[in-house]
């Protein structure tokens, strides 16, 4: 059984906020969407999980009981201490008793907070937060597990930590979708889709998008910006040519992900 | 200077609740203070009764207005229609002197009997005839004290302050932390989340009240002289309005700012316009239909009667039909709003909720 949207779309009053979308969310996997601010993103999600009125398509999802969820803005009640928290979340999902105590403390194990139970969530640091707060999404083991930016604005060793503890989920069965701004973190995807402006510009496994990319990519080892649709890579620049003739003096080179994704929008922007 | 100046213009000419607020408030108090709080009484309804009784109700003049003359009757049935409320004043005819009986619990309708009664004994302005002929007993607040006309009053602000205030603000910092989405995914229906959010809010205002009904008591003598269990049921009707009033507010307001501006804005003319203060039949008659759409003043009936006049169910019908009425309107309206917070229908599209196949081990 298979999650996700089809043809989904989104109006607040004349805007189109999600502009047919279709996208998988399969068990045992994880689907990222990419997509810069206000690109609709958690519109996305929220749609998914029934927090938006679709205007036409469909959302398939399995019932509250076997979603986990966390928003963008929240996911925990900060003048609840860590193992309150828990205990909100097993008690919402009807997970009680021994099975509990056993699922709570693998959980405050597995992100570094089984000393740290008598703490206020307000207390925590934001990487801890967000790990708490996905411990509470994964508490009752959710058949789909839906994250909206689970890692902005939290340092790198608790990216790489939240990230580990998604995959392991997934691995486990869950089928886990989540947003995120950076790019890099896209390869730890089986399925990813480029959003922007509320429309799905490219879908599929990394390689696929990176195998995708019209044209031809090049270096230019210059300190001014050439003609032509390119962007700074560390002290060099990547130049796009749609036609695939790149100028004299421009070294090809293959497109990694994060190319690819700048491409796919470019591409978009002219298409579009 | 100026940067700060304008930037602050800018930003209030977006809050428009702010802006409504600081031009309807002023209006507010202004047809308030002009119209409606009044102390002075020009209007003292008056049973009538004993064989003298159509005589001497030609011979009443204003304040008092004879709402009823019944010559069969005797001082037990004025008595009753005091403690229902039917009357301010009765009058016993028959005997010598007159008795005339006074609903203590209508401070400032008491007061101004006292007085008109005073100046007829005097002047025998009234025709001369009742004068010096009366025996004046204030009955259910002998003497006329504030406190214990008060005290069931502040029982129902208590309640709403608590009921609307505390409980928009605990439902909107919910919104503001962005926990309600939360709230809305997990398997809980949008009743489980009001109840759960105003469970305990409904046991503390009980324990408010029951602290100030026995504080009153020990410290102002406040009589309690009525059955506890129609006091319980009208604080209950209450308080059912109060807290739907705190969701409802919660549903429409997206910060806690927005929801102390419009919690200020049903709670202020429940104070100055409920009889908490000012007494309702002073009021104006155009303004006086406010009074009756504000629960407060049906609780006070209520509190009011059950506490110092023993005021039986089947005078009490009105108040607590009133409030039950309000009670299912504001909760049912709470109900849809909150609702769509948590669950918005699909307007186009459609919804496929599955089992998952297996699930996850």
């Amino acid at each position: 059984m298979t999650w996700g949207l089809e043809l989904a779309s989104v109006r607040f009053g004349t805007r189109t906020a999600l502009d047919r979308v279709t996208l998988v969310a399969a068990p045992a996997t994880v689907s990222i969407v990419v997509g810069g601010d206000g690109a609709g993103k958690s519109t996305l999600l929220r749609a998914l999980v029934g927090l938006v009125g679709l205007s036409s398509g469909a959302s398939r999802r399995p019932p509250k009981s076997e979603i986990g969820y966390i928003p963008a803005t929240a996911g925990l009640y900060v003048d609840l201490t860590v193992e309150e928290n828990l205990a909100f979340s097993g008690g919402a999902y009807d997970v009680t008793g021994q099975e509990y105590a056993h699922r709570s403390s693998e959980l405050l194990e597995r992100i570094g907070l089984a000393d740290a139970r008598d703490r206020l969530g307000g207390q925590l640091s934001g990487g801890m937060q967000r790990k708490l707060a996905v411990a509470m999404a994964l508490l009752h083991r959710p058949a789909l597990l839906v994250l909206d930016e689970p890692t902005t604005g939290v340092d790198p060793v608790s990216r790489s930590e939240l990230w580990r503890l998604i995959s392991a989920a997934a691995a486990t069965g869950t089928a886990v979708l989540a947003t995120t701004t950076y790019v890099s973190e896209a390869h730890r995807a089986s399925t990813v889709t480029l959003l922007d402006q509320g429309r799905s510009i490219a879908t599929g496994a990394p390689s696929e998008i990176v195998g995708a990319v019209p044209g031809k990519l090049g270096v230019v080892r210059s300190a001014a910006q050439p003609r032509g649709p390119s962007w700074r890579r560390g002290t060099t620049w990547r130049l796009w040519s749609p036609s695939g003739v790149l100028p004299e003096g421009t070294e090809p080179v293959r497109p990694d992900f994060e190319d690819a994704v700048i491409i796919a929008c470019l591409a978009d922007e002219r298409g579009g | 200077m100026w940067p700060m100046i304008v930037k602050e213009f800018r930003q209030l000419k977006r809050d428009r609740r702010t802006l409504a607020m600081l031009v309807a408030l002023p209006v507010l108090l202004l047809v308030v203070f002009g119209y409606a709080a009044r102390f002075e009484v020009s209007n003292i309804a008056v049973e009538v009764v004993g064989p003298q009784a159509e005589q001497v109700a030609g011979l009443l003049r204003a304040p008092f207005q004879v709402v009823d003359v019944d010559p069969p009757a005797g001082e037990s049935f004025v008595v009753s229609r005091l403690r229902d409320g039917d009357a301010a004043v009765g009058l016993v005819t028959g005997q010598r002197p007159f008795l005339v009986l006074v609903d203590g619990t209508q401070l400032f309708a008491a007061q101004a009997a006292e007085s008109a009664l005073a100046r007829m004994t005097v002047t025998g302005k009234a025709g001369g005839s009742l004068a010096p002929a009366v025996a004046v007993r204030i009955l259910f607040n002998p003497k006329l004290k504030t406190s214990w006309i008060m005290i069931p009053g502040l029982t129902g602000l208590i309640l709403v302050f608590i009921g609307t205030l505390i409980t928009s603000l605990g439902i909107v910092r919910e919104r503001q932390a962005g926990t309600i989405e939360q709230l809305a995914v997990m398997p809980f229906r949008p009743w489980d989340v009001i109840f759960g959010k105003i469970a305990p809010y409904l046991l503390l205002a009980s324990l408010d009240l029951l602290v100030i009904v026995v504080v009153g008591k020990a410290l102002f003598g406040v009589p309690f002289v009525g059955n506890v269990a129609i006091f319980a049921l009208g604080a209950l009707l209450f308080l059912l309005v109060t807290l739907g009033m705190g969701v409802l507010i919660s549903t429409v307001s997206q910060n806690q700012g927005q929801a102390i501006q419009l919690a200020i804005m049903f709670v202020v003319p429940q104070v100055l316009l409920s009889g908490l203060i000012f007494p309702i039949s002073s009021m104006a008659a155009g303004v006086r239909w406010i009074a009756y759409v504000l629960p407060l003043s049906w609780y006070i009936d209520i509190g009011r009667g059950v506490m110092l006049k023993a005021t039986p169910i089947t005078a009490l019908v009105e108040p607590l039909g009133v409030l039950a009425g309000m009670a299912v309107v504001v909760l049912g309206l709470a109900m849809l709003r909150f609702r769509q917070d948590l669950a918005p229908s699909v307007r186009g599209g459609r919804a496929i909720t599955t089992a998952p196949a297996a699930v996850p081990s």
